[in-house]
């Protein structure tokens, strides 16, 4: 499982950097999402994963007296995810407000020379 | 292209829908589920909506702005948040209630953030999503 | 010592947006309220400040959870000094946004957004949790992006890609570094990660995660190898949000570093070094990106760059008067840079443009506007004995005592091509004769007086923080020495969140 997680970790962040290195804005924009995605993962794999054992406590214990899923990882990639919803969803408007203004996909097009600075 | 098929099942799922968006929200406190999950589930049952009947009939449906909803449920969590202050205990602190409530259960100042945030993301979602579909037309 | 004082000023500014929220598409209103907010928030800060400055460290355990497993605000010497300069800087911007930006702008929610800014930097002030920074900071993120794009003109969405693509790159690797380090220590509180840290057995894994910090910080601080999108963004906005963002934004990465270097990691000689040479090559690069630009704004963005530098290379230093200098100048450079991009939105209004070489004769026209910006553009290129030139002798004292003659040089440089910058700008824009034949367009003069002192007000009050800081040196230097002092030695910080 691990080792599945390391792959597809790897995976994700080799192809967002790709995406990002390209001129495409939306291939910036999917190279970034991919690089969030393979981080959470990241976190998720780094939180120890533990299977079927919720970190649920007996009505009598105190303390935890078996292994348990660390769920802080988890809220740490909820709280993630979330956020970067907020950032995806206000790029894509501000990428096609963008695209309509300048008609082209090319990050290389985004450029105004300084002469027409006000 | 309306699909009559796609119609009749929004019209019975949003209901369905919206009331397992409350139940999501007010298991939220010691079971899976809360107000992110909730709002969640609520606004995908009126995008299933939206795509069933246009996203101009979802707004009639609407009433009101869904950007409206955003400072309605920002107030209401922060008003949550900010309430143990005036008990003297730090911010964010919880505040139950005695008694359980029957139905829902126990109450507490998380649940009204847990409120404020469902709010939020009903509002948040379909702004965005009505936007964006709004835009290409 | 617990109190709920701390939050306040991040409260003030939440029920501020609330309240303008209920009193959408009412400018006036929101106008009134965005001041009233700001001033609030100031009064909370310095009461925090002082509180701060004649006790100790205060803390409050959000939720009333105790310390390492809930979230802790903590407000030391330097958040509180942080705190205390963003109510000022965002005072004096909400003021000049009152005349000096666009009705359509603030029909589409300028003011709400720019409280959820200003509460966003204090909230990332003041946290004591390293994941609560993160999210502090998308705060931040997700406001300026709305205040980078509102109005949506060509370049500003341009400058708006550019800074989105950095930004959220920035914050993926932050991302990480929180999960590598929650991953090898088991702790996200940055007092129990102050103490975690040593007694990890794999020394190499937490220089790797040091490296995803400082790349993540290094973007939104503006140092060198990271620091292109800053130049090609911020000349593109309204210039009270530009005013914002270079006074407050790229210091909030810089607060960041010295948080995260001083108290969780310590750097170790190869840290050292590598902030010296980034210092180094962040000063050299920014002040000659600045000799060549023609356009106010563009110039303003290479100097935060060039000066950012001189902050990064105290840092690296790590010796007790290279960080009182650095924090000296981090509280100099906060004042002015807002001042200076609120500068050039007074001339764009005097003008209807930034560009130099179509300046000129303001002296002529407006004397007494034009020393007060003089003062604040001294002060800016270090002319004794104004706020800049003190930080600096510190700087280059602590370059000499360690034998970094590269970095003094450096410092050197970078202050005498600020200076000739300044010099060149004071030529052009203020000397220098008109070169406009017929009548410029001026859309100063018809403005009410109220108008116009809303305008020059800002900037006054921020030429006088700045004269304070300058000829008040002893008064700063002892808070700077006192904030230095808790950087080498974080036993009382971690004492004060954990308790023992």
């Amino acid at each position: 499982m691990e080792l599945l997680l390391v792959m597809l970790i790897g995976v994700l962040y080799a192809a967002g950097v790709y995406f990002i290195l390209r001129r495409s804005m939306v291939r910036l924009l999917l190279g970034i999402m991919l690089l969030g995605n393979g981080t959470n993962i990241l976190i998720f794999l780094l939180g120890n994963i533990t299977k079927g054992k919720p970190p649920i406590i007996d009505a009598d214990l105190k303390v935890f007296a078996d292994i348990y899923a660390d769920p802080i990882p988890q809220a740490l990639i909820l709280t993630a995810i979330v956020i970067s919803f907020g950032l995806t969803s206000f790029a894509i408007v501000l990428l096609k407000r963008v695209y309509a203004l300048i008609g082209s996909d090319d990050l290389d097009d985004l450029n105004t020379p300084e002469e027409e600075d006000i | 292209m309306r699909s009559p098929i796609l119609q009749t099942a929004a019209k019975y799922l949003l209901p369905i829908l919206l009331l397992f968006s409350a139940f999501l929200l007010l298991r939220g406190h010691y079971h899976p589920g809360g107000g992110f999950v909730g709002g969640l589930v609520a606004s995908i049952a009126f995008v299933l909506h939206s795509f069933a009947y246009g996203t101009d009939n979802t707004m009639k449906l609407l009433w009101y702005k869904p950007l409206t909803l955003i400072p309605i449920g920002l107030m209401i969590a922060s008003a949550a948040m900010f309430a143990p202050v005036l008990f003297g205990l730090p911010v964010m602190t919880g505040l139950w209630f005695d008694q359980p409530i029957p139905v829902i259960g126990m109450i507490g100042s998380a649940l009204f953030f847990d409120l404020g945030v469902y709010l939020v993301v009903i509002g948040v979602v379909l702004t965005i999503l009505f936007t964006i579909s709004l835009y290409t037309h | 010592m617990i109190d709920n004082q701390i939050i306040a000023t991040v409260l003030v500014h939440l029920f501020t947006a609330l309240l303008q929220l209920a009193f959408w598409r009412k400018t006036v209103t929101q106008r009134i309220l965005s001041i009233a907010g700001t001033l609030t928030g100031f009064l909370f800060a310095a009461n925090l400040f002082t509180k701060v400055y004649t006790g100790s460290i205060l803390t409050m355990n959000a939720s009333n959870w105790e310390a390492p497993f809930g979230i802790v605000f903590v407000a030391d010497m330097l958040s509180a000094t942080m705190v205390l300069l963003t109510s000022i800087a965002a005072l004096a911007v909400s003021i000049f946004s009152a005349t000096g930006v666009g009705r359509a702008r603030m029909l589409y929610g300028y003011f709400p957004i720019f409280h959820f800014l200003v509460m966003g930097l204090n909230g990332a002030f003041l946290t004591g949790d390293i994941f609560n920074l993160y999210v502090w900071f998308e705060v931040v993120i997700i406001a300026s992006f709305v205040l980078l794009t509102l109005g949506g003109r060509k370049a500003q969405l341009e400058g708006a890609v550019k800074y989105m693509a950095m930004n959220i790159l920035a914050s993926t690797f932050f991302l990480t570094g929180v999960g590598l380090l929650y991953g090898i220590t088991g702790s996200l509180n940055m007092a129990d990660l102050a103490l975690k840290i040593p007694e990890v057995e794999n020394q190499s894994i937490v220089n790797l995660t040091a490296m995803f910090f400082l790349i993540g910080f290094g973007i939104k601080s503006a140092v060198f190898p990271l620091y292109f999108w800053l130049p090609s963004s911020y000349h593109t906005p309204p210039s009270a949000v530009a005013a914002t963002f270079g006074g407050l934004l790229t210091k909030v990465g810089i607060y960041a570093l010295f948080r995260v270097f001083t108290l969780v990691f310590t750097p170790d000689e190869f840290m050292k070094t590598l902030f010296i040479v980034m210092g180094i090559l962040t000063i050299l690069t920014g002040a000659f990106g600045a000799i060549i630009k023609n356009n106010i704004r563009r110039l303003f963005s290479y100097l935060i760059v060039c000066h950012i530098g001189f902050i990064i290379g105290g840092l690296g230093l790590y010796t007790k008067v290279a960080l009182l200098g650095a924090v000296f100048y981090l509280i100099h450079d906060m004042i002015v840079k807002t001042n200076l991009f609120l500068i050039a939105g007074l001339i764009r209004q005097l003008r209807g443009t930034m560009n130099m070489e179509k300046l000129g004769g303001l002296y002529a026209h407006y004397p007494k506007i034009s020393l007060l910006i003089a003062v604040v553009l001294f002060s800016l290129a270090g002319i004794p004995p104004l706020s800049g030139f003190w930080p600096k002798i510190y700087l280059i004292e602590a370059g000499f005592s360690a034998n970094n003659y590269a970095f003094v040089l450096s410092v050197i440089i970078g202050s005498f091509i600020t200076l000739y910058v300044i010099a060149r700008l004071w030529s052009e824009v203020f000397w220098k004769n008109d070169p406009a034949e017929e009548i410029v367009t001026d859309s100063f003069k018809p403005l009410k007086p109220f108008k116009k002192m809303l305008l020059v007000l800002p900037i006054g009050i921020l030429a006088a923080t700045t004269l304070y800081t300058g000829l008040n040196a002893e008064i700063i230097i002892q808070v700077a020495d006192r904030i230095s002092t808790e950087m080498l030695d974080t036993t009382p910080y971690i004492q004060a969140v954990l308790g023992n």
